[in-house]
């Protein structure tokens, strides 16, 4: 369901009044007739039904040019985790041609095909089947030709090297077969995929596709973008969340020199021929806000969901598993162990900001725009403007990152509103403040777990309410007969949507940890506890291997602790050991050992940076993140106050990726982050009471 | 408003200015050297870093007249021609990137840090490059980088000083 990938709640609307005169126009061009176009709730619903990227056509996926060089297009977005090069990878295995030979052509919405957005970890694996069918199909088309052109058999050819070759050692190269004409017929989507043993790029660690630009500085991101007579643009924010417009003094921006100011509704925006002309003009804009009032704060936040959410028994159905009978469940328990856990808002923090260029020209807009759903984006643009599809092209040139995080439209929306009132193409960079405030939060939550073990200290029921976070890694790996399982939504105060591993972050962490405490309870070894109650050999392996790493059981030792949590999600499994040690302010995590799996490993190298890269982030979920606010405003929202990982806060950092060839390949850009909280929780423990939240606090 | 004519990559960049505007806005905005990258705008990401006088300065919060008439090396001054400078080469082999942004920055921080302390420790790379921020997580790659390169660095110094 695609709700589950992008959980926004609260799209942040422009209704812009500029399309009435547009609008009556068109109106009276009809005569009078009304066309009423209908207009999704959630932006994010592209209406599409069927495949998340369809296209039939082999063109829209594969060309071969006549010098032989491979464009392969994806609605894909390259925001680090490395797709150019591993969905290259996978073409060039499947056409037979050397890996430099393939060019990706990535999210052009007048080139690629439609794609439903990259999240979800979803890239690998369905986009890499999706071009391994393409390539598959091109390869035998060419089989075909060359069959053709020769009258042979086409028992009697084979592909290889970018070459058809015959056994009677005529060959010809993939670009005379194409002389760079369009490829003509349809995907074989019954193609069959090579045999794991036919990888030859696959399986290997290839570099990254231009790796050079981006240790030169060369790599260009969307706020590199340049256009001819290009302005810069800014937006003028509410000085709090939800207040609304009471008055706006614009004299002394538009007494600037070469500055336009745009005043639309509730949206104030400036256009300068500078970037710090723009600043200096938006600053000088005098606007006067009314607060909204009687918003929760960071610290009646929790109190604030409980109150508002939804479920029990005449409520929402969303996420919920039943599985026995859990009454029952509870009647056969010796104990019962409940817990509430506090689960705050944090920041994506992605370190490039949101960024648009955006560029009128002849009735149709191009934007130039960081977002991981280009296509649903370019539905958002033509239903604000109100201008068919067809007239908007979104590009997203390669990401500083999202993490989840760029979904939204609204930088898009500003930079093409500005350009439009100043008839020139326009830049918006967001400030880090903006970036902080007006963008949305990995959702904040109240989850209440509770579960019985029997005399055999075998776990009975399993109860599970998340209210707000997320239905993401609800499903529990272990075997208990009797399960209620819920996701309860609420009523945000802030801004909500997706982040790396959705809630699945949260989920893990007050599964574990409850799983933890029981076993602590009971004086049982947290691992064998899970083993006693793990049927999937996955997850099982996963959690052997970190165990055997960290020499589990570990040698009691004053000062020093270790923890072990793990975990399924989105087709991959993970398990994290922590070594943590008490310091002067609390602890410090020495060692995390972290075994993943995902099925057949395409890129070994560009894999475990995934993991490294997880792991890192999810250190400032586990001990540090948490958005502060009160009354509208951030309390912490900057770099300075909001703490992210550093350099000084990354232990060794131990990692065993478990290839299995036998397997198809899962995404790997979101799980490997799930496991890292709950097990330095699980260790921190041992120090003293851990409160029920997070960021992990011994309580002194 | 006053005008400043800034060194960059050994060449004079003339700029009009106001007290309050940034090296990192003039130059990816009006000089057409987009590889130092805005993160924060605090000086507490790193992503702008450049090189004024060889120290490593957070580009976003230099104003025009503090860096004015300085030498400023910037990721676009370091490589020769193709050949890239041994701290970027360093970073490519140990692929120390994911999305990149942050890469300009570090490399930058990265040449600062060995010019001062040619032997960095693990402990010296988390205090000298405690401004630069790499939200993918890749630090211990990094590292790596910072290490390999120091060591080649040496290595040319040394066998330098012994001619």
């Amino acid at each position: 369901m695609s709700g589950q990938y992008i959980e926004l709640s609260d799209p942040m609307p422009y209704r812009f009044e500029l399309h009435r005169r547009d609008f009556l126009r068109v109106l009276s061009a009809m005569g009078g007739g009304l066309l009423i176009a209908s207009m999704p709730a959630d932006a994010q619903e592209s209406g599409r039904s069927g495949s998340a990227s369809d296209s039939p056509e082999l063109a829209s996926w594969i060309h071969i040019a006549g010098d032989g060089r491979v464009t392969v297009n994806t609605g894909k977005v390259e925001i680090g985790q490395n797709i150019r090069t591993s969905l290259a990878q996978t073409v060039a295995d499947e056409l037979r041609v050397a890996f430099a030979a393939v060019t990706m052509q990535m999210c052009d919405t007048d080139l690629v095909p439609f794609d439903m957005g990259t999240f979800g970890s979803r890239t690998t694996p369905t986009m890499a089947p999706q071009l391994a069918k393409a390539a598959a199909t091109a390869r035998e088309l060419l089989i075909d030709r060359a069959a053709q052109k020769w009258s042979v058999d086409r028992s009697a050819l084979s592909a290889a090297d970018g070459r058809i070759s015959a056994t009677d050692g005529r060959s010809v190269t993939y670009g005379e077969l194409t002389r760079g004409e369009t490829l003509v017929g349809m995907t074989n989507e019954r193609a069959p995929a090579s045999p794991r043993s036919a990888w030859r790029y696959r399986g290997t660690a290839v570099p990254k596709v231009d790796g050079r630009a981006f240790v030169t500085g060369g790599h260009q991101y969307t706020s590199d973008v340049t256009r001819p007579g290009l302005m810069y643009g800014r937006v003028v924010r509410p000085e709090s969340m939800g207040a609304t417009l009471k008055s706006v003094d614009d004299t002394a921006a538009r007494a600037i020199a070469g500055v336009t100011v745009v005043i639309d509704g509730d949206f104030i925006g400036v256009v300068a021929s500078s970037e710090r002309v723009a600043k200096r003009a938006a600053a000088a804009v005098r606007a006067e806000w009314q607060p909204k009032g009687g918003q929760p704060s960071s610290e009646t936040l929790y109190e604030y969901l409980r109150k508002t959410a939804q479920g029990g028994e005449s409520g929402n159905r969303q996420g919920e598993i039943v599985t026995g009978d859990v009454a029952a469940g509870r009647a056969q328990s010796t104990r019962v162990f409940e817990a509430t856990y506090r689960i705050p808002y944090i920041a994506h923090v992605s370190l490039e900001p949101r960024t648009a260029v955006a560029e009128w020209s002849d009735g149709k807009l191009t934007v130039w725009t960081v977002t991981q759903p280009p296509f649903a984006v370019r539905e958002e643009l033509a239903r604000t403007f109100r201008v068919p599809e067809s007239r908007v092209r979104v590009i997203v040139p390669d990401m500083g990152s999202g993490y989840g995080g760029k979904h939204t439209a609204e930088h898009s929306i500003e930079a093409a509103r500005l350009a439009r009132s100043a008839g020139r193409p326009v830049k918006i960079v967001w400030t880090r403040a903006e970036e902080f405030a007006w963008a949305y939060f990995r959702p904040a939550g109240v989850i209440d777990v509770k579960a019985g073990v029997d005399a055999q200290g075998r776990l009975t029921f399993w109860e599970f309410d998340n209210i707000n976070s997320g239905p993401a890694g609800l499903r529990s790996p272990y075997r208990i007969a009797n399960q209620r399982i819920q996701f309860h939504p609420a009523d945000s105060p802030l801004r909500q949507g997706s982040y790396r591993g959705l809630a699945a972050t949260a989920n893990h962490y007050v599964r574990e940890m409850h799983i933890d405490a029981i076993a602590r309870a009971l004086g049982a070894d947290p691992v064998e506890f899970r083993l006693r109650h793990l049927d999937d050999p996955r997850v099982c392996a996963v959690l052997s291997a970190v165990a055997e790493r960290c020499s589990w059981p570990p040698k009691p030792q004053p000062g020093r602790a270790t923890g072990i949590a793990c975990g399924f999600e989105k087709g991959s499994v993970v398990a994290t050991a922590a070594e943590v040690v008490k310091s002067p302010d609390g602890f410090r995590v020495e060692r995390l050992i972290e075994a993943f799996e995902c099925g057949a490993v395409v890129n070994p190298d560009g894999l475990q940076n995934q993991i490294e890269g997880a792991i890192v982030q999810g250190l400032g979920g586990a001990l540090f993140e948490q958005i502060r606010f009160a009354d509208g405003k951030l309390l912490n929202g900057t770099m300075a106050q909001y703490r992210v990982p550093r350099f000084k806060d990354v232990p060794v950092v131990d990692i065993i990726v478990i290839d299995r060839p036998d397997q198809p390949s899962a995404g790997a850009g979101e799980t490997p982050i799930v496991t890292v909280a709950p097990a330095i929780g699980a260790a921190v423990r041992a120090f003293g009471e851990v409160d029920t939240a997070l960021p992990i606090t011994l309580k002194t | 408003m006053p005008r400043y004519t800034l060194q960059i990559n050994g060449r004079g960049y003339p700029v009009d200015g106001d007290p309050g505007d940034s090296l990192l806005s003039v130059m990816r905005y009006e000089f057409g050297l987009a590889g130092s990258k805005f993160g924060c705008g605090e000086g507490f990401c790193g992503a702008c870093t450049v090189l004024v006088d060889d120290q490593a300065v957070r580009s976003c919060v230099a104003p025009l007249a503090a860096v004015a008439g300085k030498r400023i090396t910037t990721i676009e001054g370091i490589s020769s021609g193709t050949k890239l400078h041994p701290v970027q080469q360093a970073f490519l082999e140990t692929e120390a990137f994911q999305c990149g942004y942050c890469t300009p920055g570090m490399v930058m921080a990265t040449i600062g840090l060995l010019r001062t302390t040619p032997n960095p420790s693990e402990q010296d790379i988390a205090r000298v490059m405690d401004r630069n921020v790499c939200r993918c997580g890749v630090f211990p790659r990094i590292v790596k980088a910072v290490r390999l390169a120091a060591s080649r660095m040496n290595r040319t110094t040394a066998s330098e000083n012994r001619r």
